[in-house]
């Protein structure tokens, strides 16, 4: 087996793919939109209108509006101070101040889920940077493009053990897709462009630019690289776009001798914009699409031909329909554990074709019969026009057996009755109502744990990149941060962050944030003053052992108004619609406080090590 | 697809005949399904992987961070510069099946800086292998030992008043041979470089990357 890089055709330039560019210069601020450009290319192409020379951080900021980039996360510190001390010369570039940097990461990551452009984050040296890390891995899990860039001591001071230096290179070089150290500010221009360049080609990923102190002081005349310099210095990065038409030929036969085709969505879809092809791609070939966690949206789901969410948490029809397939059509989805459990015992009866930009995906988990490598986008246009239309009709047996079980699975649920044990606000309900009030046209933020499974069952999602979850890391305290960056990545709808009262106090200083800068996110809070997942995990898997499982939280109202934000209150069924409604109603940020029932489960489930057909739908008798 | 070897043999018989019989019943529920095969799970054996990787800093780190992140278990590595002024060449042994050794693969061919890996583990190749040897040495058996090594195309590099420092050149078993032979006399101490390996034949791993 050899493995070559150089043949693949050349990646489209940001600028032929990047949607329309927002901006994100505060209301208040000095410039229209059109003067903001008309200034940024002044400063580019007329030799730096500046009265005093170009430095390192001059560079930083001139090459993040090259980039495109007028908004980013940060919190400032000694070593980055430089930068900090350029950032008035760039009114276009708008910073927003976090309170703390693992909020600017989910910030920039929640930015860049719902734009598919690049989030940028910054922070100083040491704690700082190490404040990142988790967000960085988050993105990583998630495959998200991110830059995230920190300063560092002074290059004379590297390995000195120098305040507040910590060896943040070190830390973040096994979980970026690339990492740098720049000691000198005549690199700065080349590697922020590989920065961005490989954060957003082929499959995405985050970017780590660490810069000492003296490079960002550092005088430079280097000019910024173009595309075609930056494609020519990264011999070693050439992402496979295009698929082997042999296997395409392979994977279109397979489709036309399936009887019981799925297709399994996932986040590729997404960081192809492939949706309206998947869409084409699934009429054609009459084939019932199910999702992933972190492919919801890939397909809305009220089309008739999708079928929902698979896994773990997934719908009981889902996972029957994929322990009953004889052939899994997987786009963009890496086969991850809680997806697939038990591999022993996953998928029996079906053959495998599995798409995927990196080919380190397949065969990773479970082994295929035909593997594509490629650009979800252009394997689904190549792959259309090869196969056959087919007529609904003759998958009619398939289809009613499919509606059965479906109608079956959501029958069993307590989902939509807005009940549970003794009249007590039921998570579903609120999920559903927050669905419902907002016409399915908002942004939802997960956190992580129950709320993030009742979020991706019954809120009901149409539309692409509304959905934000931290699905691979699963980091709770993502949601509000999060939400921050996706509330201005998509200004044009409303955003709601979905959080427990865990992942809440994990995150809640970027309250502050959201009040400081105005921005709109409306935060639902599901009080069970549990850690729920934890909670359930104890009841059905650890015997009711119940060890730091309730988890006492504070008067939620009072800290939200500590913040200036207005809280509403839900304890009851009646009280949900009213508390959506109002926080609708305010002009920024919103807290509603939604009390819930504390012992509620998320059913189905998969307990870990099981496979897809050994769900728990119920317990103690109650299957909510 | 049948006799496709990627298959693992993992499929049902049922499954792939599905296309020649009428239209198939629906797996019956009740039938317990064979296993999934899970990916790899076949024999190991010592692998043999060459990187041709840019010669920046950090690039050793990346790769030997990622073969202890994803779990992987070096025997060897031998780095050094080729004749192209910014490129490293690696050689990598490790041992595992061919599934788990080609998901190694993919996983360094993802890092920036890397290349080209091609496992030459089945390809006709020259593997050596160079070791210093620190022996014992006394007047009295001083020249039993430079007749052994002379036998064994060993060279004296330095001769002390009481050892020798023998190097010794050749495939990994020789040299496993030789230093069963002059353990006798005692070993002060052994460096080893660990296989570089190169393929037989005018095919060249560099000249295909050569930008």
């Amino acid at each position: 087996m050899t493995m070559t890089k150089g043949q693949a055709a050349r990646p489209p330039s940001p600028t032929e793919t990047r949607a329309e560019r927002r901006t994100h210069v505060p209301a208040d601020g000095t410039a229209h939109a059109a003067a903001v450009e008309a200034a940024r290319r002044a400063m580019l192409d007329d030799a730096r209108p500046r009265h005093r020379t170009r430095i390192g951080a001059d560079v930083v900021c001139e090459a993040l509006l090259l980039q495109g980039v007028d908004l980013f996360f940060s919190y400032p510190g000694g070593v980055i101070l430089p930068l900090y001390d350029v950032l008035g010369d760039y009114p276009q570039l708008r910073h927003v101040l976090v309170r703390h940097e693992q909020g600017g990461a989910h910030a920039a990551d929640g930015y860049a889920r719902v734009t598919g452009e690049v989030g940028v984050c910054m922070g100083t040296s040491g704690p700082g940077a190490t404040n990142l890390v988790t967000g960085i891995g988050t993105a990583l899990l998630d495959s998200i493009p991110m830059v995230a860039i920190t300063g560092n001591v002074p290059s004379a001071l590297i390995g000195k053990d120098a305040f507040q230096e910590i060896d943040i290179n070190g830390i973040t070089l096994p979980m970026t897709k690339h990492n740098y150290l720049v000691r000198d500010a005549n690199d700065l221009p080349r590697v922020l462009a590989e920065a961005f360049h490989i954060a957003r080609t082929g499959r995405p990923g985050p970017v780590h630019v660490d810069i000492t102190k003296d490079a960002l002081q550092q005088e430079t005349s280097a000019p910024h690289p173009t595309h075609d310099e930056v494609i020519a210095g990264l011999p070693g990065f050439r992402p496979n776009l295009e698929a082997n038409g042999r296997q395409l030929k392979l994977a279109a036969a397979e489709l036309a001798r399936a009887k019981r085709p799925v297709i399994l969505a996932g986040h590729g879809v997404l960081h192809a914009e492939a949706w309206d092809e998947l869409l084409a791609f699934a009429e054609k070939a009459q084939v019932p699409v199910a999702h992933t966690l972190l492919g919801i949206g890939a397909i809305d789901e009220t089309h008739p031909l999708s079928y929902g969410f698979m896994g773990m948490h997934g719908w009981k029809h889902v996972n029957r329909a994929i322990q009953s397939a004889d052939l899994l059509f997987a786009i963009g989805m890496r086969f991850d554990d809680r997806v697939t459990g038990n591999v022993r015992t996953y998928a029996p009866y079906a053959r495998i074709v599995h798409v995927d930009i990196d080919p380190a995906e397949i065969g990773k988990n479970v082994a295929v019969e035909v593997p594509i490598v490629g650009d979800a986008k252009r394997v689904l246009q190549a792959l259309l026009p090869m196969i056959e239309a087919v007529d609904p009709a003759t998958r009619a047996d398939y289809f009613a057996e499919l509606a059965d079980w479906r109608r079956d699975s959501e029958g069993s649920s307590w989902h939509g009755s807005g009940a549970w044990r003794d009249g007590l606000l039921s998570a579903d309900y609120v999920i559903e109502r927050i669905g419902e009030l907002t016409d399915h046209e908002a942004t939802y933020v997960a956190d992580v744990g129950q709320n993030q499974m009742w979020l991706a069952r019954y809120a009901g999602f149409r539309h692409p990149n509304t959905h934000v979850s931290s699905g691979g890391l699963g980091t709770m305290g993502f949601s509000v941060p999060a939400a921050m960056g996706a509330a201005l990545g998509a200004p044009g709808r409303e955003t709601w962050a979905i959080t427990g009262d865990g992942g809440f106090q994990m995150t809640s200083q970027e309250l502050m944030t959201l009040t400081a800068d105005k921005i709109p996110v409306k935060i639902a809070l599901l009080d069970n003053k549990k850690l729920g997942m934890i909670r359930q995990w104890q009841e059905i898997i650890y015997g009711g052992n119940y060890h730091s499982a309730h988890l006492p939280g504070p008067d939620f109202a009072k800290l939200a108004d500590a913040y200036g934000i207005p809280a509403f209150r839900a304890r009851t069924p009646a009280e949900v619609d009213d508390a959506i409604r109002s926080a609708q109603a305010v002009d920024g940020p919103a807290l509603v406080w939604f009390e819930i029932a504390e012992e509620q489960n998320v059913f189905p489930m998969m307990p870990a090590g099981k496979g897809l057909s050994d769900l728990i739908e119920k317990w103690g008798g109650a299957d909510e | 697809m049948s006799g496709d070897p990627s298959s693992n043999g993992r499929v049902p018989a049922a499954a792939n005949a599905a296309p020649a019989g009428p239209d198939p019943a629906p797996p019956p529920a009740h039938a317990a399904p064979p296993p999934r095969a899970l990916p790899g799970g076949g024999a190991t054996r010592r692998h043999t992987l060459i990187a041709i990787v840019l010669d920046k800093p950090g690039v050793l780190n990346r790769v030997s961070s990622l073969m202890r992140a994803r779990n992987f278990n070096i025997d060897s590595l031998a780095v050094s510069r080729t004749d192209q002024p910014d490129v490293s060449r690696m050689t990598i042994t490790l041992h595992g099946d061919d599934v788990a050794v080609e998901q190694a693969a993919k996983q360094l061919y993802r890092l920036i800086d890397v290349l080209k890996v091609q496992d030459v583990t089945a390809d006709a190749v020259v593997a050596q292998e160079l070791a210093l040897v620190k022996i014992r040495a006394t007047d009295s058996n001083r020249a039993e030992i430079l007749k052994l090594v002379e036998l064994s195309k060993g060279r004296i590099v330095d001769v002390a008043g009481e050892s020798v420092v023998v190097e010794v050149t050749g495939p990994e078993a020789e040299i496993d041979q030789f230093l069963a032979l002059v353990r006798t006399y005692g070993i002060k101490e052994t460096v080893r470089t660990g296989a570089v390996v190169m393929s037989r034949g005018s095919a060249s791993i560099e000249e295909a990357i050569k930008r």
